[in-house]
């Protein structure tokens, strides 16, 4: 049953991830969600020193919070005319720095255990069940990333002509009367949500990884865009089943070893894509050459 | 604080910060205007695996061995965020943070592994992770010295290069310039800068040694000599104020503070800076409002009333 729950928070957090990264790779905006995930770490620590306790509500709200912060500094910064990718590093750097400091500050109140905010543990996934009347009815953290991702798909489908136009063309989308800010801050804040609420249970990493590697396989095997996010789902899935199965057999990292087979999807589709693929491109260039020279 | 200049402990961590913050500026202004600010995070995740595997091999904690793991598996990184967006259309960002996500996997994978076998404690791989400036000892800043001294000779001796591949690399092309051997050579150079600050500072933190220090003097100047100048010394100041701080107060680290001092530099150029400062474009704005209204004013007071008239007899 632990396998399932596993397998289960692993598919969900990539569902999630699947569908803002391929948003996310088509802007250029990749790392945002690299900076998001480290940048929530002074919210935590507040959110902890105010309420006292490690409930997770109050740290997801602290981490929400925080991370809309880290949004906005960045647009400002860019706006004020700093390249994005300085404006994304300057900030969410800042920003660990600062939960750092107060971590440090407070060393003797607070048992946060660095490690584990960044890399997770999804091992632990079951034993934090979520109870409705006495009765047990699955993990908090299937729950809170099936909520999220409801949102998300949501929000994503209402508006998916929008968020296309924006993301390939946002000079049109701004000339054609869509507000490009308000959509870029959406995007944002749903980004900001799916890292805060997987981070808890998966880590950064496999958040980041998720966030990145599947929809850039998918960006290799199709051209558009709605495929191109159905493909990203699939990957991120296979990758969590798969990483889970491997972690088994190797005695490993849950979530590193979900990151590795999405590694090993990406590697696999940069070679032998049937478009874009360097092996298929090049035996494609040979067979041409060897045509013209009949 | 009057102990920074009788203890000779805070000497060498004070002298080690100065010249890790010295380097990381110089080199960070070519990954700034290289559209690469973030390589630096980058490479100090893909550090992990290299670190993991020469402590596997070797079985012992010696941090000559982890920097030589960390440098060599830095160097692969690199090779591959070149190579996807060399070869596929795929772009540097997503690139970067595909080799980000993908090499710190394979190293936590690693990390489990070294954790289940029977490999022993390995708590000395966790401080190379989150930095231990304060510990810092003599020959740690004798390694400092000589990766600092030969980052700034090799810019200083290689700098007309950078700056051509860092404007206009098609130029460089033609000029017959071997853009790609140097566009590696710099790629290599920023990886011995990231595994020496990671050491200090922490893998999350170095990133900002290398952007901080450059953005902030992107703001004082347009001659990139300058700015290379200005962002070494912008570096070895933060290093400074940070090591200088946490040594006057308890249970502060000098990682954090000398990045958050980098960012009150940053800050304060983007508030002050001569020309592209917020401040600067404020009294601009302004003045030239000014200048509008006494114009307009004088339209007024002379010539327009007549104009006017002419409009309404026409």
């Amino acid at each position: 049953m632990s396998g399932f729950w596993i397998m289960l928070t692993g598919s969900l957090v990539a569902a999630c991830c699947g569908i803002l990264g391929c948003f996310l790779i088509l802007r250029r905006m990749a790392l945002i969600g690299d900076a998001i995930s480290h940048s929530v770490l002074p919210g935590i620590v507040i959110a902890f020193l105010i309420s006292g306790s490690r409930d997770s509500f109050f740290m997801l709200f602290g981490a929400a919070v925080i991370g809309f912060v880290t949004v906005f500094l960045i647009q400002l910064f860019q706006q004020s005319g700093v390249q994005s990718d300085a404006s994304i590093g300057v900030v969410f750097t800042s920003m660990f720095a600062a939960g750092v400091l107060l971590i440090s500050l407070n060393a003797q109140h607070i048992d946060l255990d660095l490690d584990c905010v960044l890399y997770g543990e999804i091992a632990y996934v079951q034993w934090n069940q979520l109870s409705v009347g006495g009765m047990e009815v699955g993990p908090k953290a299937v729950w809170l990333l099936g909520i999220t991702l409801f949102i998300i798909a949501t929000i994503i489908s209402l508006f998916f002509k929008q968020f296309k136009l924006c993301a390939f063309d946002p000079a049109l989308a701004a000339a054609i009367g869509i507000p490009v800010a308000l959509f870029h801050y959406i995007l944002m804040g749903l980004v900001s949500m799916a890292t805060v609420s997987s981070f808890e249970s998966v880590g950064a990493i496999l958040v980041v990884g998720l966030l990145i590697v599947p929809p850039s396989t998918a960006y290799l095997l199709t051209d558009r865009l709605g495929r191109m996010i159905g493909l990203s789902l699939i990957i991120g899935v296979i990758s969590s089943v798969a990483g889970y199965y491997t972690a088994a057999v190797l005695d490993a990292s849950i979530a590193g070893c979900m990151v590795c087979v999405a590694g090993v999807l990406f590697l696999l589709a940069f070679l032998f894509s049937p478009t874009q693929g360097l092996v298929t491109r090049k035996l494609r260039h040979r067979a041409s050459v060897t045509r013209e020279a009949y | 604080m009057l102990n920074l200049f009788t203890d000779p402990n805070l000497q060498w961590i004070l002298v080690g910060s100065m010249l890790l913050g010295l380097s990381t500026g110089v080199i960070g202004t070519f990954a700034y205007l290289r559209k690469q600010s973030l390589i630096g995070d980058t490479l100090a995740h893909a550090a992990l695996p290299g670190i993991c595997i020469a402590f596997m091999l070797t079985g012992v904690k010696s941090i000559a061995f982890f920097m030589l793991g960390a440098i060599i598996s830095g160097m692969i990184a690199t090779v591959g965020i070149s190579w996807i967006t060399r070869h596929s259309r795929i772009k540097p960002d997503a690139a970067m943070g595909i080799v980000l996500s993908v090499f710190f996997g394979l190293g936590i994978v690693l990390l489990t592994q070294i954790q289940h076998s029977s490999y022993g404690n390995q708590s000395g791989l966790d401080k190379f992770l989150f930095g231990q400036a304060a510990s810092m000892t003599a020959n740690d800043v004798y390694t400092m010295m000589g990766v600092a001294v030969l980052l700034v000779i090799a810019c200083a001796l290689l700098f007309k290069e950078f700056k051509l591949i860092s404007f206009d690399s098609g130029y460089a092309r033609g000029l017959g310039f071997s853009v790609t051997t140097l566009e590696q050579l710099l790629l290599w150079l920023v990886t011995i800068a990231v595994v020496v600050g990671i050491q200090a500072v922490g893998v999350v933190l170095v990133a900002a040694l290398l952007i901080t220090p450059a953005v902030a003097a992107r703001y004082w100047t347009d001659r990139l000599g300058m700015m290379t100048i200005l962002s070494g010394l912008f570096g070895a100041l933060s290093g400074a104020l940070g090591t200088w701080i946490s040594a006057g107060t308890e249970n502060l680290p000098t990682g954090p503070l000398s990045v958050l001092t980098a960012t009150a530099i940053f800050v304060a150029s983007v508030l002050f800076g001569p020309r592209r400062g917020l401040v600067a474009k404020l009294v601009r704005r302004y003045s030239a409002k000014r200048d509008w209204e006494a114009a307009e004013n004088v339209k007024q007071a002379s010539g327009s009333p007549s104009s006017k008239k002419k409009e309404v007899s026409a």
